[in-house]
This record gives structure tokens, C-alpha cells and sequence, in this order.
């Protein structure tokens, strides 16, 4: 059944390229059919070997460490579920929202691209594969944020751009150090090195170390690297913002990070702190630029800063219960952070502005995107019953009980900020008396709503079954998170 | 305005563009074929095979060498070579079980038709990477004429 | 250790580039020049005194070319990065022709209209 795992790269590029061809002939229905057709295969395939325990795949039939080897773990398999699904849906709503771009041809292909090297990032077992796919995915992006060429998202984009560059340069350089001490790349055999000659203080390695926090660090958008991130968020076509808000961060950046450290090199406490203060200023630097933001997906990208960090704090407690809520934290987010940047785009498209002042009182005239609308604004702000508030819950109680007291405080706190400017979101668009702009406006039409009803009835679900969702999904990812010998046993085959 | 004088470079230009053509293409070609003995391989290969065109393009202007390759050839070839390396890892996946695996017989070492599937390999990514420099170059030289044009327009109005 | 220290020195000169200068596209060598410096860095780690070159011709012995050859895995990992960058180089070319046209200016203090 391994034989299945690279085709989780290989269609979607596959695609991409039949895209490119026969789009030519006919460009106006055959991108769209193929790359929901595409999505769908893939969604199958993951249903397929989902739960069938560790799959390794060596390409080409060399073993490892000489060759490259795809490895499905746990921690994999969530991760893909997250992604594909997320990209399913968003197929779904770029089928009807990138008709007013005239050619949007070449979004397909670069969505698939995207696609593909987000799949790779997550199923490789090699660190300079990881690079590579790390790379296809991120040119990608940047492509596709500047898409509709205007002159901001021009701007964001080649700000994105740049920095993006530099954080790869800095990942490959970490890599060379790495190969420096260890004499490999293969993620196991690294792994396998370093315990076995004990080289946990190695000067080497600590340099790398901090050159994988600065490089990863910037693809998630932690403080201080968030500086991209709302430019290149809230300028890029709502589709886009669903996909680098939902899963791009999280995958070029907190799996590269889990991966890297709780797999490859070792959790130190000083990594442990450090990911525990990046997470603590991202949390209240996106809570407090969230309150002044005027542009809906502006304050939305500060939110998804925000809430990066409570992720990151999660994953630098580093006990059980603490990677526990980080990992279902990082599903629920990709499930509300898309909710809320779909409505975003149907409210841009059917009123024409993403500015808070301007709009009002949108509830009577479009209400299945408010409930939509309302439902994802409770969920990220720790609501009950829905999700949101089971995850941020887990967190709090995993600082408290790990002894850092100050740290539960900061959490609590910046949660009721959160929920202080959604609800000022809130009450600007949905409730509140009707501005003047909105008055032709209809509800949007179906394909855009379906993937928005889709999520909020996650959120909603997530919340009510959130034990039955811990302890099939979120438990056995944590059980290979913190079991580093696990993993290179299953890989070395040892 | 811009392409009306003699397009492209001087005549000494010219005529050293027209002696060396021949030699980057062949030398493009062996260097790729012979990838899996000497060092190179496609990507250099491909390189030198675009750098060839590229030359055509500064000496003689980019409406000589669209008439040589244009760019919708350049595009198809790009694809076809994609394609090309996809379908030759899922042969070997059918065959040999695993994504890319070598299933062409591998013939007595150091001579050309040695190391399997490497030589098809090689091509694959020589079409890849040289139209893909080649279209990069041409969309830009495009891109160029287009500024140009309006910053002439530009000073015209002042 | 001296070829180290050089190599780190060019990365530092591309940050400097990247960071200090105004002009796009002194920005974007910066960038290029950053990324020529890790290949490089790459390249000698497998860098060993009068070593040839790793290619097996027929007339050699495998013990004395293992005891000798330079270690060809950092070359074929910089190869893979060489093309990657010449990817970004590309893209960071074209949307620099678009900004200008944009913007109508190379400084990149005056393409400031995204703040806060």
C-alpha cells in the first residue's frame, strides 16, 4: 500500500501540467473540472490509507539512508487530512469566485503546485527533500498572492517575496550544518547520530538550531518575523488568504518546526523557552494590532498571528497535554480561519469593500453568510460549545499544570481579546443598523457558500465530539510527536 | 519608435553570433546526453542549449527568434518534458513498485547506453529547464518593450 | 577555516545588500548573492585537500577513489538549489518590471501605500 504515498505529489503536478496543455483548447471549463477532480482523488486516496499505521516509501528503490524516503506517520496523515480537505473546499469556491479574473487559467495550475508541495512537505522523510517541496510550495504562493496585479498586492507580494528568500536561505544553511556534523540528510539517520554520540551541546548544532527557528519561524509568521504576513494576507484574492491562512502557515511552519525538533534534532529546555516566548509576543502583538485594523482581512491576518503563537506556546510547553491542544488548536484554526476568510470574500464581492466603517446591518440581506459569519467569530474567540474553546482550554489547563502560572494568565487574557475584536467585527458588519452601501446587495451565490456551511458545521461539530475528535485523531499524532525512537525505528527499520 | 532602426546589434555582433550558435547547441547536446558518464547532465545541458537562443535574442532582436522558436512552442516543449520525467516515474512505479524506479536494462558501464532510464532522463529535463529559461528571458524582454514604450510616452506628454 | 570565514563574509554582504540598499533590484542581487554564498558554504563542506574531482573513469582503483574524491552529495544538493533560485530570481525580476510599472519608481521608500 506505500506504493500510494507519492502519488500525493505526483497528481497534482500531473495536473498542473495537463492544466497547462489542454487549457490552451479550452480555458474556460477544463481548470476547474480537472483540479476539483484532482482534489477529490486525492481526499480518496487519503481515505484510503488512513489509519493503517506507519507506510515508508523508498523512491527508487534505494534504501535509506542512500535514497529519499516518504514516510506516513501519524502526525503525517493529520497534517495531510487538514490540507486536503481545506484545498477541497477551496477548489469548490474559486470555481465561481475567479470569474472575474479573465484568465484564470494559471491559478489552477499554481493552486496545484501548491497543492503538491505542501503534500511533499508533509510526507517527506528528508531534510533536503523537505526543502525542495518547502520551496515548490512557497514559490507558489508567492505567484499567487500577487495575482490579480494591482499595485498593493504587487507590494505585498514582493515584500512576501523577499522575505520568503531569505527564510529558505537560511533553511538550506541550517541543512549545511546539519550535513556538517551528522554526515546525512535522512531525517532518522540524523536523528540516529545524534543520540548516539551524544551530541546534544554540539556548537554545530545549536547554530542550527537557530538558524531553523529564524527560517521556520518566518514561514509561520511568528514575532519577529510576522512582518509579511498581514501585507500578503489580506491583499492576496480570498482563496488564497483561506489557503496561506488555513494550512500554508501551518505546515511550512509549525510541522517543519515539530518535525525538525521533536523528530530530527532533540527538544532542549532552551528551545523549549524560546518557542514559548516567539509564542507569547505573537500572542499579544496580534491581539493588540488586531483592535486598530479598519480592513476586515487585515484585522484577520493579525487574529491568525495571534493565534500562531498560541499554537507555538502549546508546542514549547512540550508535555502531552500541551501538544494535545496545540494540534487540535491548529485543526480548529484551519477550520475557522477558513470560515472567516471565505465571508470575507463573498462580503468583498457582493458589497464591493472589506472596510469595517463602511459596512453595517449586513444580517437581513445575506444570512447565511452572517450565521456562517457569527458562527466562525465564536469559535476563534473560545466560545462554547463550539471548538475553539475545547482547544484553548486544553492549553491554558497544560500551562497551569506544567507550573507556568504567569504564562496561563497571558492565555486567558489575550483570549478575552480576541473575542473583544471579534466582537467588534461583529457588530460593525452583521448586526448594527444598514449602511448605506448595502442596499442591492443578494446572498451569495452556492458554490460559495457551500464550503462556508461546510466549516461552520465542523466548528459546530468539533465542539460537541471533541473527545471522540482527541482520541482517534489528535492522540496518536501526539504519541509519534513525543516518541523520537518510535520514528527512527520505523524508518531504519532497526 | 523603438524597432523601426536596424533591429538588433552591430554587424561584428552578428556575424561572431552566427559562428558560435552551432557550437553551444552541439556542445549543449553532448553535454546532456553523456550526463550519466562525464559531469552535467540536463541542467547544464539545458542552459547552454537556452543560452543559445538567448544569444540569437540579443543580437538580433526578439522578432528573429520568435520566428526560430516562439513562444508557444517553448511552452509546449516545457510541458512535454514535465510530462516526460511523470510518466517515466509511473512506469517505474508500476514495474518496480516504487515512484521512479530505473526498469530500462542497464547496459555495460561507461559506454552511452549505460544507467537505464538516465538518458531519457536527461532530455526530459534539458527541454524542461532550457525552454523554461528561454520563455522567462522572452517574457521579459517583453515586459521590457512594454516599460519602455511608456516611458517614452511619458516624455512625450511633458 | 580561512575559506569559512570568506564564505560568511559574502552572506554578510548580501544581508547588508538586502537590508541597507534603496533600490529594488540591488535588493534582489542582495537576495542573489545570499544564496550563491550557501551553495557555496554546501559545496565546502565537501571540500577536501587536493581531491579530485568525483568521477569514475574506467582506469581507476574504487579504494584510492574513495580515499580521494571530493564528496559529490553537497554537489548534487546544490545543483537541486541552483535551479530553485533561479526560479525566485525570475519571479523577483518580473515583479519588480510590474512594480515599476505601478509605482512609476525603483526606491522602495516611496512603495509604501500597505502600512500599519
Amino acid at each position: 500500500m506505500s506504493y500510494l504515498l507519492p502519488l500525493f505529489t505526483a497528481i497534482p503536478i500531473f495536473s498542473a501540467i495537463l492544466i497547462l496543455i489542454i487549457g490552451k483548447f479550452d480555458k474556460k471549463n477544463f481548470p476547474r473540472i480537472w483540479s476539483l477532480l484532482t482534489s477529490l482523488s486525492l481526499l480518496f486516496i487519503l481515505a484510503v490509507i488512513w489509519d493503517k499505521g506507519t507506510m515508508i516509501h523508498e523512491m527508487g528503490g534505494w534504501k535509506p539512508p542512500f535514497g529519499v524516503v516518504l514516510v506516513k506517520d501519524n502526525l503525517s496523515q493529520f497534517m495531510l487530512l487538514i490540507v486536503n480537505v481545506v484545498a477541497f473546499l477551496t477548489i469548490i469556491y474559486s470555481y465561481v469566485y475567479m470569474i472575474k479574473f479573465e484568465d484564470y487559467l494559471r491559478f489552477f495550475t499554481l493552486f496545484l503546485f501548491m497543492l503538491a508541495g505542501m503534500n511533499g512537505v508533509v510526507l517527506t522523510g528528508d531534510l533536503f527533500n523537505l526543502f525542495v517541496f518547502l520551496e515548490i510550495a512557497s514559490i507558489a504562493s508567492y505567484a499567487l498572492v500577487g495575482y490579480g496585479v494591482d499595485a498593493e498586492e504587487l507590494e505585498a507580494s514582493f515584500k512576501y517575496l523577499i522575505l520568503g528568500a531569505l527564510a529558505s536561505v537560511f533553511i538550506l544553511f541550517g541543512i549545511g550544518m546539519i550535513y556538517s556534523v551528522t554526515g546525512s540528510v535522512n531525517m532518522a539517520d540524523v536523528a540516529r547520530f545524534i543520540i548516539v554520540n551524544n551530541l546534544s551541546k554540539n556548537n554545530a548544532l545549536l547554530m542550527a538550531t537557530g538558524l531553523f527557528i529564524v527560517g521556520f519561524g518566518l514561514k509561520a509568521g511568528l514575532v519577529p518575523f510576522h512582518a509579511w504576513l498581514p501585507d500578503a494576507h489580506s491583499s492576496a484574492p480570498a482563496p488564497i488568504s483561506v489557503m496561506l491562512s488555513g494550512v500554508l502557515i501551518k505546515v511550512l511552519g509549525i510541522y517543519a518546526l515539530i518535525r525538525v525538533f521533536y523528530s530530527v534534532i532533540g527538544i532542549t529546555p532552551v528551545v523549549s523557552n524560546v518557542f514559548i516566548t516567539m509564542g507569547v509576543i505573537s500572542m499579544l502583538v496580534g491581539a493588540f494590532m488586531g483592535f486598530g485594523q479598519d480592513d476586515m482581512k487585515r484585522m484577520f491576518a493579525f487574529s491568525s498571528i495571534s493565534q500562531m503563537g498560541y499554537i507555538a506556546v502549546g508546542i514549547g510547553i512540550g508535555t502531552p497535554l500541551a501538544i494535545i491542544g496545540a494540534l487540535f488548536h491548529l485543526l480548529n484554526h484551519a477550520g475557522f480561519k477558513s470560515l472567516l476568510f471565505f465571508s470575507s470574500g463573498v462580503i468583498q464581492n457582493s458589497t464591493g469593500t472589506r472596510n469595517l466603517s463602511e459596512l453595517g446591518g449586513l444580517r437581513e440581506k445575506m444570512p447565511v453568510t452572517s450565521a456562517a459569519s457569527v458562527i466562525g467569530s465564536l469559535s476563534i474567540a473560545g466560545v462554547p460549545p463550539f471548538n475553539g474553546f475545547w482547544s484553548k482550554l486544553i492549553i491554558i489547563l497544560a500551562a497551569f499544570s506544567a507550573g507556568y502560572f504567569w504564562l496561563g494568565g497571558i492565555l486567558v487574557l489575550t483570549a478575552f481579546l480576541t473575542l473583544s475584536y471579534y466582537l467588534r467585527f461583529q457588530k460593525n458588519v452583521i448586526f448594527g443598523e444598514p449602511a448605506s452601501i448595502i442596499k442591492n446587495v443578494r446572498e451569495a451565490p452556492f458554490m460559495m457558500i457551500l464550503p462556508m456551511v461546510v466549516l461552520a458545521v465542523f466548528c459546530l461539530l468539533a465542539g460537541i465530539f471533541n473527545s471522540w475528535i482527541i482520541n482517534n485523531i489528535i492522540i496518536p499524532a501526539q504519541s509519534i510527536i513525543t516518541n523520537q525512537l518510535v520514528y527512527i525505528s520505523s524508518v531504519l527499520g532497526m | 519608435m523603438y524597432e523601426e532602426k536596424q533591429s538588433g546589434m552591430t554587424f561584428i555582433v552578428k556575424t561572431i553570433t552566427n559562428l558560435m550558435i552551432g557550437f553551444m547547441l552541439v556542445f549543449g547536446a553532448y553535454v546532456v546526453l553523456y550526463g550519466h558518464i562525464t559531469p552535467g547532465g540536463g541542467f547544464p545541458g539545458g542552459v547552454m542549449i537556452a543560452l543559445a537562443y538567448i544569444l540569437v535574442t540579443l543580437a538580433y532582436g526578439r522578432k528573429v527568434v520568435e520566428s526560430m522558436v516562439s513562444g508557444v512552442t517553448g511552452s509546449i516543449a516545457d510541458d512535454v518534458g514535465a510530462l516526460v520525467i511523470l510518466i517515466l516515474g509511473f512506469i517505474g512505479l508500476i514495474i518496480g513498485g516504487t515512484f521512479l524506479f530505473n526498469f530500462l536494462p542497464k547496459g555495460t558501464p561507461f559506454s552511452l547506453f549505460s544507467a537505464g532510464y538516465i538518458i531519457i532522463y536527461n532530455l526530459a529535463i534539458m527541454l524542461k529547464v532550457g525552454m523554461s529559461l528561454y520563455i522567462v528571458f522572452l517574457a521579459l524582454a517583453i515586459l521590457q518593450r512594454v516599460v519602455t514604450t511608456r516611458e517614452e510616452n511619458k516624455g512625450d506628454k511633458k | 577555516m580561512t575559506l569559512y570565514f570568506l564564505n560568511f563574509v559574502l552572506l554578510i554582504i548580501g544581508l547588508y545588500a538586502l537590508v541597507v540598499k534603496r533600490h529594488i533590484v540591488k535588493k534582489i542581487l542582495g537576495v542573489a548573492i545570499m544564496e550563491y554564498a550557501v551553495n557555496l558554504f554546501l559545496i565546502l563542506l565537501g571540500f577536501r585537500k587536493s581531491g579530485i574531482a568525483p568521477i569514475l573513469t574506467e582506469d581507476m582503483d574504487l579504494r584510492t577513489f574513495i580515499h580521494t574524491a571530493v564528496d559529490p552529495l553537497p554537489q548534487a544538493l546544490v545543483l537541486t538549489s541552483i535551479v530553485i533560485g533561479l526560479g525566485t530570481l525570475a519571479l523577483m525580476v518580473a515583479m519588480a518590471i510590474r512594480l515599476y510599472e505601478r509605482y512609476g519608481t525603483f526606491d522602495m521608500d516611496e512603495i509604501k501605500r500597505l502600512r500599519g
